[in-house]
């Protein structure tokens, strides 16, 4: 496989809270041949607080990490967080279509920005760049234990015009992509509920409620794990799982783990250095049984042979 | 009678009586705004239009001459458009040769029902002319290609 | 030359925003203007009067309206023209209405360019010759495309006032939509009991020629005369043998073919009749599903057809209809429930359409009438209607409302309630729109007297949880939200134009908008008609309509075609292409380049060989003007020399 290089832009809470998605996402890639580099002197990417005050700002502030990325020559940035994501392709897209604001933008920056360079995430590279074939040759293990079901969140996929990935009301990559590494995926109805976002402080019941309508519909479809893009919705499925236990009178514990979490899983990486043993709702009890990948696939096979006699009677006794 | 000198400028529009002239009245029906700089003269079918009608516009005294017909596939004559086409695009490669800005004529399809988007062909034209200028006030140099 | 202008006020629809005196003053300085006029409304009968006074007063040879769009009032103008004896194409119209006064803000400019629309059309006029039309016989026999209720009751119009008609129907059964419908609003008839008489009587009357499965594959010729080329798509049954016993049917082993009559709600056979009141009643065989066709061998319904009228071989067949006039009763589609992933449409089996929940109310449908739900065919005791489901709504292209999905839901609604006695219907709306003739009385009905539940808000999501639905939404007028778990979700999926239908009006040269419906020549007062001669509208394919529309416009359009028929010759438009001999040098290009086959070489007593116009065929476009490189062919009423006049009045000054 050729060596890929991307430009990695990890953002604020990769570095901090959600250092897990962070170590995850660069174990998984460079598992796959996916360098990263990551920009000198990135700064905020604009998100949540800047653009509900002046979004002539919160552009800008975004745009200055895009300068950045271009002037090292590249033409694609990638990031593992949602809000950095929406923050840079709105950015960009506004820049590019109104030549007026663009100035405006580029008036407040040192290093202009000339539109030229695509924010994508990296579930994106991994489905679009990369694809399901060579994700899934490095598979060594298996966990017939975990049943998950892939929770997109508001902004990975939406809105549409803007995000430019996936169904907005039934998104398939992350399914796709954990069927790849051989995880059991359930029907998930909630894929793109809200989660109750950044409200987590201001209306703590609010997002409570909402979070845990996400959690029981896992539970209805069968799932043991929910699997996430975004560490807002990891942050209050996860940390705040107790909280909502204590609010709702529930007694939900289901472990939340990153998408990229559950792929280094089954490449091989132990959950320490992936960084699971520093979530709040402990995944241990699932990720105890576990096997060579080959055991399941000779498994599936013999499964299948098994099955095949029985559809050609049937389709005898049909004529 | 002279147009108003420095308000407007001199654009002729051929428009086929099926679809384009019926887009211009929708556009006008639904009161869809546009400046005023354009004539209209009514022709049967854009392939009614002889390319030398835009030329003679054009030296004459015309700043800008659009000619719209039927979307291709909806001609009022089966295939009036087709032969619409072939000939303006011809046209439009050749008046360079002519001394003359090819951005200074335009040929489009807008459909009866779709007075929008007359509106939109209307006030686009007309903003690029303005932004040319008048065609016989300056000597116009254009690279032959 | 003494031209005269008449500048209608039009109200203030034009002076508003022109001053019209001054229009008027400027009009007396052109060359060749004897006089000028304003009127109030030169359209209106003391407005023509005046027009007719001043031609015989002021010795006028020429006459130029200046009013609204000559798509409008030009053939008026030109029959007051000519009933002071003047030719009625030296009458010239100035639009300064629809592109002028409706359209600029400025005053002074609007004047300035309703002055120039009047000289451009003063230059056309000078150049204006007399032309007379010729008469040509016509062919009385009609077309109607559709075999819906519109264009049955077409068909049967035309054919009790006489005329030979040529039914095509695209599927295998007349009937249409509502052949598919189990009760019709507001009165709750059963909708194949008023319509299966109509059906019959297309069969059997003997005026009517019915294709049945097949399609317009070529239009040709114009108003009066039309050859039509039809496509027989193959049924791969000999219908001159075939009796409709179903033999076949019962034997066909392929039963997983899609039943295109009952929208999927369950599994047809491969051969098969679409519903047991179908004209005609004959089998035909899906090849995509049949076995014989997929994997070469199976033959079971040849084998067990009593009058072996099955036939494999059997291949498509184009017939050809010559014809005076068409109607176009096409109807329309729904779109697809994939289209509405927030409503889960076409991921959860008990999220269906309308037209499915139809079918399964209908006592001849696939449940027998018994309502059941598609996922484990339980009775379901809460089911949830969802009105505008794609229609008004922009995000999907859809920005018009479907018209008659209010009024269904209501039906359907009710028609639950008297099947299931103690089911809960619920139905989530924008607006009710129930304005026909005894609508608003009925859904009220099926609130008051029946407890449905109407909730006005949208529907933001709708998801599975465990056996149940779940439907959440917005209730705007309590300001909150609700969630219903119901059994069954009907979505009243929006209405859109046919799937060909924008390839049938390229064959029939009439406009679409951008939906695909039909354009009419006027929107109001021309409803039926188009902007092509002999070609009119009925039905759906216009824009969606219900059921009574639906025949009035059927009704209409007949009315029009034995209005037309009622004269024995049509006056052909003299506006067509004319050859000067003289000049003409034979290279034959025009003949290449005419559409419609209209210029034929001809050669002159000299032996010299030029081309000539058959005036019957020219449609007038002139195409053949423009190409012919001596400008010996000429376009009357669109002269090389009349264009040029309106140029140079535009150009040259």
């Amino acid at each position: 496989m050729s060596e890929k290089e991307y430009i990695y832009f990890p953002g604020c809470s990769l570095e901090a809270s959600a250092i897990e998605y962070d170590m995850s996402v660069r174990k998984v890639l460079a598992a796959l041949g996916v360098k990263l580099i990551e920009p000198d002197d990135w700064s905020c990417c604009g998100s949540t607080p800047a653009h509900s005050v002046d979004h002539v700002f919160a552009a800008a502030v975004a745009a200055r990490n895009l300068a950045i990325v271009e002037k090292m020559g590249a033409s694609t940035v990638i990031t593992a967080c949602p809000a950095c994501l929406s923050a840079f392709k709105k950015a960009h897209l506004r820049m590019k279509k109104e030549e007026g604001f663009k100035k405006e933008v580029n008036a407040i920056l040192d290093e202009p920005y000339n539109c030229g360079v695509t924010a994508k995430s990296v579930l994106q590279i991994l489905v679009e760049d990369i694809g399901p074939k060579p994700v899934a040759e490095k598979v060594t293990l298996d966990f017939p234990d975990l049943k998950v079901a892939p929770y997109y969140g508001c902004i990975i996929n939406r809105p549409p015009e803007i995000m430019e990935f996936d169904d907005p009301e039934n998104p398939m990559a992350m399914d796709n992509l954990m069927t790849s590494v051989g995880v059991k995926v359930c029907d998930f109805a909630f894929k793109v509920e809200c989660c109750g976002a950044a409200f987590g402080v201001a209306k703590r019941k609010m997002v409570n409620e909402l979070s845990s309508k996400v959690l029981s519909m896992a539970l209805d479809a069968g799932a043991n794990c929910l699997v996430v893009t975004c560490q807002l919705c990891h942050q209050n499925l996860d940390l705040r799982q107790g909280q909502i236990n204590n609010t709702m009178g529930s007694s939900f514990n289901i472990p939340v783990l990153f998408f990229t979490q559950v792929m280094g899983l089954t490449y091989g990486y132990s959950p320490q250095e992936l960084g699971i043993d520093k979530h709040n709702i402990q995944a241990e009890g699932l990720l105890k049984t576990r096997r060579p990948v080959e055991e399941r696939i000779k498994e599936e096979q013999e499964k299948a042979k098994a099955k095949k006699p029985k559809a050609k009677k049937a389709e005898e006794e049909e004529s | 009678m002279s147009y108003l000198a420095g308000k407007e400028l001199r654009i002729v529009g051929f428009l086929c009586n099926w679809c384009s002239y019926g887009g211009a009245d929708t556009a006008g029906v639904g009161r869809f705004k546009q400046p005023t700089d354009l004539r209209i003269i009514r022709v049967p079918c854009s392939g009614r239009v002889n390319p030398l009608f835009v030329v003679k516009a054009l030296l004459n005294g015309a700043d800008g001459v659009l000619v719209s017909g039927c979307h291709p596939r909806d001609c009022h004559y089966s295939d009036g458009n087709f032969y619409a086409r072939r000939r303006l695009e011809m046209l439009k490669r050749l008046l360079p040769f002519l001394g003359i800005d090819e951005r200074r004529f335009h040929y489009t399809w807008v459909s009866a029902s779709e007075g929008a988007r007359w509106k939109n062909v209307v006030t686009d034209f007309t903003k690029a002319i303005h932004e040319l200028g008048p065609f016989h006030q300056k000597e116009e140099k254009t690279e032959c290609s | 030359m003494r031209v005269g202008v008449f500048i209608c006020h039009c109200g203030n629809n034009i002076a508003g925003t022109v001053e019209v005196a001054k229009v008027a003053e400027a009009a007396r300085m052109m060359p060749g203007v004897a006089f000028a006029t304003t009127y109030m409304y030169t359209c209106s009968e003391p407005g023509q009067e005046e027009i007719k006074e001043a031609i015989k007063r002021e010795k006028l040879d020429r006459v130029v309206v200046a009013a609204c769009s000559p798509r409008m009032h030009e053939v008026t103008f030109r029959r007051t023209v000519e009933k002071t004896g003047l030719n009625r194409y030296f009458f010239e119209m100035a639009n300064i209405r629809e592109h002028c006064s409706w359209i600029g803000e400025d005053k002074e400019l609007n004047t300035n360019k309703a002055i120039e629309a009047i000289k451009l059309a003063v230059e056309k006029a000078k150049q204006n010759k007399p032309l007379f039309p010729a008469k040509f016989k016509i062919n009385k026999r009609v077309l109607v495309i559709g075999g819906g209720v519109a264009g049955m009751q077409a068909a049967l119009d035309c054919a009790d006032g006489g005329l030979d008609v040529v039914l095509v129907e695209k599927s295998p059964s007349v009937g249409g939509m509502m052949a598919r419908l189990d009760k019709t609003f507001p009165t709750v008839d059963c909708s194949i009991c008023i319509l299966g008489p109509k059906m019959v009587d297309v069969s059997q009357h003997e005026k009517i020629n019915l294709y049945a499965y097949s399609e317009i594959e070529e239009i040709k010729g114009y108003v009066g005369n039309y050859q039509i080329k039809i496509r027989k798509k193959a049924t791969y049954v000999d219908w001159s043998k075939c009796t409709g016993c179903g033999a076949c049917i019962e034997k066909c082993p392929s039963r997983n073919a899609f039943d295109y009559f009952n929208f999927g709600v369950a599994p047809a056979r491969a051969i098969n009749i679409p519903f047991p009141q179908a004209i005609p009643k004959k089998a035909k065989i899906d090849a995509q599903f049949c076995r014989q066709f997929i994997k070469g061998k199976c033959g079971v319904c040849a084998k067990f057809c009593p009058v072996g009228a099955i036939n494999y071989e059997m291949k498509d067949e184009i017939v050809t209809e010559d014809v005076g006039a068409i109607i176009v009763a096409s109807g329309y589609g729904l779109i697809d429930l994939d289209k509405l992933p927030e409503y889960g449409g076409g991921r959860y089996p008990d999220v269906i359409s309308g037209i499915q929940y139809e079918r399964i109310l209908n006592a001849s449908g696939p449940t027998s009438g018994h309502i059941e739900r598609p996922s484990d065919h339980a009775e379901p005791k809460t089911i949830v209607f969802v009105s505008c489901a794609g229609s008004r709504d922009k995000s999907i292209g859809i920005p018009y409302c479907s018209n008659f999905c209010c009024m269904y839901i209501a039906k359907q609604a009710i028609l639950t309630k008297d099947h299931i006695p103690d089911s809960r219907s619920y139905v989530f709306y924008m607006d009710i729109r129930s304005p026909g003739k005894g609508y608003d009385e009925f859904t009220r009905r099926a609130q008051e007297e029946y407890g449905v539940q109407y909730i006005r808000g949208r529907v933001s999501r709708i998801y599975p949880k465990g056996k149940k639905m779940i439907v959440k939404g917005a209730d705007t007028l309590l300001g909150t939200q609700v969630e219903i778990e119901a059994d069954l979700v009907v979505l009243a999926t929006a209405v859109t134009a046919t799937t060909d239908a924008r390839t049938l009006a390229e064959k029939l040269h009439i406009s679409y908008d951008p939906h695909g419906f039909y354009v009419e020549s006027h929107p109001k007062l021309r409803p039926v008609e188009t902007n092509t001669s002999g070609v009119f509208l009925a039905g759906a394919c216009q824009g969606p309509k219900d059921i009574p529309a639906s025949v009035g416009q059927g009704s209409a359009a007949a009315a029009k075609v034995l209005s037309i028929f009622s004269k024995d010759t049509l006056e052909s438009d003299p506006q067509i292409a004319r050859v000067n001999t003289n000049i003409c040098v034979g290279c034959r290009k025009c003949i290449g380049t005419c559409p419609f086959g209209a210029i034929e070489e001809q050669q002159l007593r000299d032996g010299r060989i030029i081309a000539n116009v058959i005036e019957t065929v020219c449609a007038g476009c002139g195409i053949c003007n423009s190409t012919c490189p001596c400008g010996a062919i000429q376009l009357q009423h669109f002269t090389d020399n009349q264009l040029l006049a309106e140029v140079n009045a535009l150009c040259l000054t």
